[in-house]
């Protein structure tokens, strides 16, 4: 009973430290448990299927999928592109070919790393009592081993019925325009899709970045593959043909290639985000044709403002929602290391007990 | 037994500290590490409006013993209201987005947002919350933050002699 007292256990309903800004206000709590073993971090025992870096700062898909592909891509055709055309394109055009080319990596670069490596709005799983407390409002048939049937939930948003549908993983009715990620095993906010070249889902929290990262590099594909042609087409002057111009710069072939390829689907994915953003669609439900109405009923989405300007401000200029994983917080101390501690108590204690 | 009433009543009013004396009865594992948790009620989100942050005002009949109606709408709608203020649409929200964007959103890297200053607000204010109005009466609002913004949740604790909580 003696360590009891020393042990300043914290009641599991007191907050231990604020989840958000890395240095926490609270900051002493975490410190102060005199602990045996060091505090771990939530990002330590995080359910889903992500792999966390520099101490729960970044966050990945289990699969990076063809993000390194995307990368290199990107790399290597902008390389080539300042190797061999920027020179001759300097010479003969204006040096600022190679200040908007370096200008749009840098930004393509960003904004795709950071569409990776951000959280994309996943919401963490249910606590046992919450789960508990879900359970017993849905009014099961006692401790069913088998699955029970797909319980659903319906809540009327802006004059539309909604169907929220009960996440068995997560223990929790999903939130409208949430879904699981098979890939990432997580509910996520907002799901658009999971993209494999970006290597992460794509959702309420990095659609902004991705919507960014391919507007710029369909913005990069166009004006590579427009300064390689120019800088082919002048090089082919004087009747000296295009195989001599190509045999001059052989870099230019491979990013003509690679950007004639790519500046079709990317331009086309652009256009196609571009009406999901003005009409404040999440690629999953223009998919499964939610808001279509095709079963002849009078369906509308009722997320929409119904104002191009203002779908379009709301979803990429709109206030940046936290992340609500909280990585980096501190498990509480009961949870990590309080049941190690107890669990030796417990024989001493219970012969005093009578149960 | 009043020894362990006092300290108990102490670590509520200070709200903070989590020092916590257990007194060895019939307890299980559980008990061990929490003051007497008698249970806990779940105030869920409204989607009524659509995804924004908002919490149903309905009031639990768990707390019928316990606390105010009218107490408790006002704690709820207080919460909804910074909520709303949190995820604003309007002129400096847009702003803030724009001069982000120019700048590939790097300065989300080095700078706080609105958002998260709104909700160091709300953690103020559930603190303040439980100071005044929520630990005499032996109850314990835990920030909805710390749920995924799924859920309010209060904690009930047994009420041993206390005194009628009111």
């Amino acid at each position: 009973m003696k360590n009891c007292e020393y042990q300043q256990i914290d009641p599991q309903a007191l907050p231990p430290a604020t989840p958000n800004p890395p240095p926490p206000p609270r900051g002493p709590h975490g410190d102060r448990g005199e602990e045996p073993t060091a505090p771990r971090r939530k990002w330590q025992v995080f359910p889903g299927k992500n792999r966390f870096y520099c101490d729960g700062r970044i966050i990945v898909a289990r699969q990076s999928g063809v993000l390194p592909l995307t990368l290199g891509l990107i790399i290597v055709t902008c390389g080539l592109f300042f190797i061999f055309d920027c020179p001759f394109l300097v010479k003969h055009l204006t040096s600022c070919i190679p200040v908007i080319g370096g200008l749009l990596f840098v930004f393509v670069v960003i904004t795709l790393l950071q569409t990776s490596l951000t959280d994309p709005g996943i919401l963490p799983r249910a606590t046992p009592d919450e789960a508990a407390d879900i359970e017993k409002q849905i009014d099961n048939t006692g401790n069913a081993s088998y699955r029970p049937p797909p319980r659903t939930k319906e809540v009327l948003i802006n004059q539309q019925v909604v169907k929220l549908k009960y996440c068995f993983t997560c223990k929790m009715f999903r939130p409208p325009r949430t879904s699981h990620c098979s890939l990432c095993d997580n509910c996520v906010e907002r799901f658009d899709h999971h993209c494999p070249w970006v290597g992460n889902c794509v959702g309420k929290r990095n659609y902004r970045f991705f919507y960014t990262f391919i507007v710029s590099l369909s913005f990069l594909t166009a004006f590579i593959f427009g300064c390689v042609t120019t800088h082919l087409a002048l090089r082919a002057q004087g009747g000296k043909g295009l195989m001599f111009a190509l045999q001059e710069s052989p870099g230019s072939a491979v990013e003509l290639v690679v950007c004639f390829f790519s500046v079709w689907s990317i331009l086309g994915l652009s256009g196609f985000h571009t009406y999901l953003v003005s009409s404040n669609l999440t690629t999953n439900e223009d998919i499964k044709g939610s808001w279509s109405g095709k079963s002849g009923e009078d369906v509308s989405n009722p997320y929409s403002h119904k104002n191009i300007f203002v779908n379009c401000c709301s979803v990429l200029c709109g206030p940046m929602p936290p992340s609500l994983i909280d990585r980096r917080g501190f498990l509480p101390a009961d949870e990590s290391v309080q049941t190690a501690a107890v669990d030796t108590e417990l024989p001493t204690l219970a012969t005093k007990s009578v149960p | 037994g009043r020894s362990f009433n006092a300290s108990l009543l102490s670590s509520f009013n200070i709200g903070i500290t989590g020092l916590c004396f257990k007194k060895v009865k019939t307890h299980s594992l559980q008990d061990l590490r929490q003051p007497a948790v008698s249970s806990k009620v779940f105030v869920q989100r409204d989607y009524n409006s659509g995804t924004i942050s908002k919490f149903q005002t309905k009031f639990p009949s768990e707390l019928e013993s316990r606390l105010d109606k009218q107490q408790f709408e006002e704690t709820i709608q207080t919460l909804n209201n910074l909520y709303a203020e949190a995820e604003k649409l309007g002129g400096k929200s847009y702003l803030e987005g724009c001069l982000a964007c120019l700048t590939a959103y790097t300065i989300f890297l080095c700078m706080e947002t609105h958002y998260e200053k709104v909700l160091k607000k709300i953690s103020r204010y559930i603190k303040d919350q439980n100071e005044k109005i929520y630990a005499p009466r032996g109850l314990l609002l835990t920030d909805p933050i710390e749920r995924g913004l799924r859920v309010v949740e209060i904690t009930i604790f047994e009420d041993r002699s206390i005194g009628s909580g009111r």
